[in-house]
């Protein structure tokens, strides 16, 4: 197994939410002690319901939030040593909504480049090669140069993002949900390219979704996470034809393939995702979960790893 | 009569400064009670247009023309608004595509939910409420009764969506278009719905409209499916014929560009329709998808007009290769 890029030891984020005027703040646990592994050259996807704190990891590791406690490993490095600077050329975002994560009032060509002269590559010349590269690798006509990001389309949009993300080389992307607001289409080539641009320059993603079927496709290990607590991690293949968390088997249930004839899955999650200000007790999935018993609703159960994959269940199930 | 609403030869045009949008061209469906119609298609294909057709929602720019818009055997057409405006939300219902922006943040969700009972009937305050709550709970709300005093704002997206659907049930139509209805969701919570959606079809018997751009989902609920592509019926079909043997080269591109666990191998190159849907303004000629088709061959052009051929009742595509070709031509991954 090769060394890992990006460690996480027991991050945690703790935000204080203000409940009124009269009712004081609360605490938040948005990240509960999340310890991540993601190999060099390797895809993780990170999986979970919305409110889960998918995001608030992602954010982390990009530092645009400080974690209220655990380290960050970067190559080896904690990210608290590392410049600002370098961790940017090191580790870039792709966003969910190319609507919202370009900025309307700039050329492409000014949104692209921005990171060049952020890290002061000044050469003029220099500058443009690099721009007429990534242009070309992404798939964007070099005449979209001078346009504006209300005349592209969401498909080129996000090309663009993944241009302003790759253009400095980045050795790790981390992509939140890249495609969940594209049509189908424009989904598969977005995929296309970033599975491409991996190959290509050996990039890692963290690959937040919550589609389980393009994470099946693009990922070689996935997290499922629930409550901010990582409850499965495995090989991608292993999760998927064997889940041990009830409720992993819960969203891989969920998943509508389109097959006809097969009617809609029966799932006994019952709607109600826990409010994260007041978790449950124990095992906080125990109100979800047909297994739970007093044990799950008394006593939080520990992370245990067999063979490569951990579970967070007092019950896993074997097959 | 078992037929709720029968569709013909709908046009929808927008006059623009750079010319008329033809936004919806020629479509011709029809509805049965308790049957479940799909239109799927990229955005920008006419799909919610199609449905505020015949809702009589469209922007007030747009004119629309149909030979027949029959609805429960009354013309929608030559009806009044005021007509219109009785049958709207009694007879025919919409669930719209976003809660969050759908609801009105100043009214409580009580009175949103009693509003439409109160416009459409004769019946009390109370009457309403006890509809209200009973719907609620039927959409899966627990403490029903409290929930009617909340605000939009207080509520999470699935319950916000819960709630449209049952204000688009309150009044027992018998006609429900379901515009996106579970996109914003997540999974679990989308299984939740659908299987909500098809329950409380069955027990009223209403027809619905489906519109989605989700192919697992029109798999899974769908009776029939009408694709639309740039305005037209491109192919249409029951479920199983439209998923287990497309035949119009965008049916089954779209098919080819979903990841399908178990079946496409991961990390390969998933198929896709490379280009955009072009925008339908001026004079139209030719096969609307041939900049784009795998196929493409140069009649395509040169054609005029292509129609829809039916192959069978209620199964048709809009192409210029035979069946047979377009088969083989799928079998062959012809579109990557």
């Amino acid at each position: 197994m090769t060394a890992a890029l990006l460690e996480t030891k027991d991050l945690t984020k703790i935000y204080t939410v203000n409940r009124g005027l009269f009712k004081g703040a609360q605490s938040l646990t948005a990240v509960n002690g999340i310890n991540l592994s993601v190999p060099q050259g390797s895809v993780l996807g990170l999986v979970g319901e919305s409110g889960c704190g998918k995001s608030t990891v992602a954010k982390m590791i990009l530092r645009l939030e400080a974690p209220t406690s655990g380290q960050i490993h970067f190559d080896g490095e904690d990210v608290t040593d590392i410049q600002r600077k370098e961790m940017a050329r090191r580790v870039q975002p792709v966003f969910q909504d190319p609507y919202a994560s370009l900025n309307p009032r700039k050329s492409i060509d000014a949104i692209v480049s921005l990171p060049l002269r952020v890290h002061q590559i000044s050469d003029r010349q220099k500058r443009e090669a690099k721009l007429d590269e990534i242009m070309e690798i992404v798939g964007l006509p070099p005449r979209l140069r001078q346009s504006y990001p209300n005349q592209l389309s969401g498909g080129q949009r996000q090309r663009v993002a993944v241009a302003r993300a790759l253009i400095m080389r980045p050795e790790m992307v981390i992509c939140d949900e890249p495609t969940s607001a594209l049509d189908v289409s424009v989904q598969s080539q977005i995929l296309n390219l970033l599975m491409d641009l991996q190959r290509q320059f050996g990039l890692t993603y963290l690959f937040i979704s919550h589609d389980l079927a393009v994470v099946e496709h693009i990922a070689t290990q996935v997290a499922v996470m629930y409550l901010g607590r990582i409850v499965e991690q495995a090989k991608t293949e292993d999760l998927f034809r064997q889940p041990r968390h009830p409720y992993t088997q819960a969203l891989l249930k969920s998943v509508l393939t389109p097959e006809p004839r097969r009617g809609l899955p029966q799932t006994h999650l019952g709607a109600t995702y826990p409010n994260p200000i007041d978790p449950p007790s124990g095992c906080t999935f125990h109100p979800r979960c047909p297994k739970a018993d007093d044990q799950c609703a008394t006593c939080a159960p520990k992370p245990t790893m067999t063979a490569d994959r951990l579970v967070e269940c007092h019950y896993p199930l074997f097959s | 009569m078992n037929t709720l609403l029968t569709i013909e030869s709908l046009y929808v045009d927008i006059p623009l400064a750079a010319g008329v949008l033809h936004a919806v061209r020629d479509v011709n469906f029809l509805v049965r009670r308790g049957e479940t119609v799909s239109l799927v298609g990229e955005s920008g294909c006419g799909k919610s247009l199609t449905s505020l057709a015949v809702m009589d929602l469209l922007p007030k720019q747009a004119t629309c023309r149909a030979k027949q818009l029959v609805f429960d055997d009354q013309d929608l057409d030559s009806i009044g608004a005021h007509q219109m405006a009785d049958i709207r939300g009694r007879d025919m219902a919409m669930i719209f595509q976003e809660p969050m922006t759908s609801l009105n943040p100043c009214y409580t969700i009580g009175n949103q939910l009693m509003e439409t009972l109160r416009r459409h009937t004769d019946q009390s305050n109370s009457e309403a409420r006890d509809r209200a709550v009973y719907l609620l709970e039927k959409v899966g709300i627990t403490a029903a009764a409290s929930r009617l005093k909340q605000y939009p704002h207080q509520l999470s997206g699935g319950l916000r969506q819960r709630i449209m659907i049952a204000m688009a049930l309150m009044c027992g139509p018998s006609l429900v278009i379901a515009d996106e209805p579970t996109t914003a969701l997540d999974v679990t919570i989308q299984a939740q719905i659908l299987a909500l959606l098809a329950d409380l079809q069955k027990e009223f018997n209403t027809g619905m409209i489906l519109i989605t751009h989700d192919l697992g989902v029109v798999s899974r609920v769908a009776d029939r499916v009408e694709v639309m592509y740039c305005g037209e019926v491109v192919e249409e079909g029951s479920v199983a014929e439209i998923f287990e043997r497309p035949l119009h080269p965008y049916t089954q591109g779209l098919m080819a560009c979903i990841p399908i666990p178990g079946k496409t191998l991961p990390g390969k190159h998933l198929g896709s329709i490379p280009g955009i849907v072009p925008t339908p303004i001026g004079d139209l000629k030719g096969c609307m998808f041939r900049n784009r088709c795998s196929y493409v061959m140069p009649e395509c052009a040169a054609a005029r007009n292509i129609d829809l051929i039916e192959i069978a009742p209620y199964r048709g595509y809009r192409c210029l290769l035979s069946p047979e070709a377009s088969s083989q031509k799928y079998k062959e991954g012809g579109t990557t």
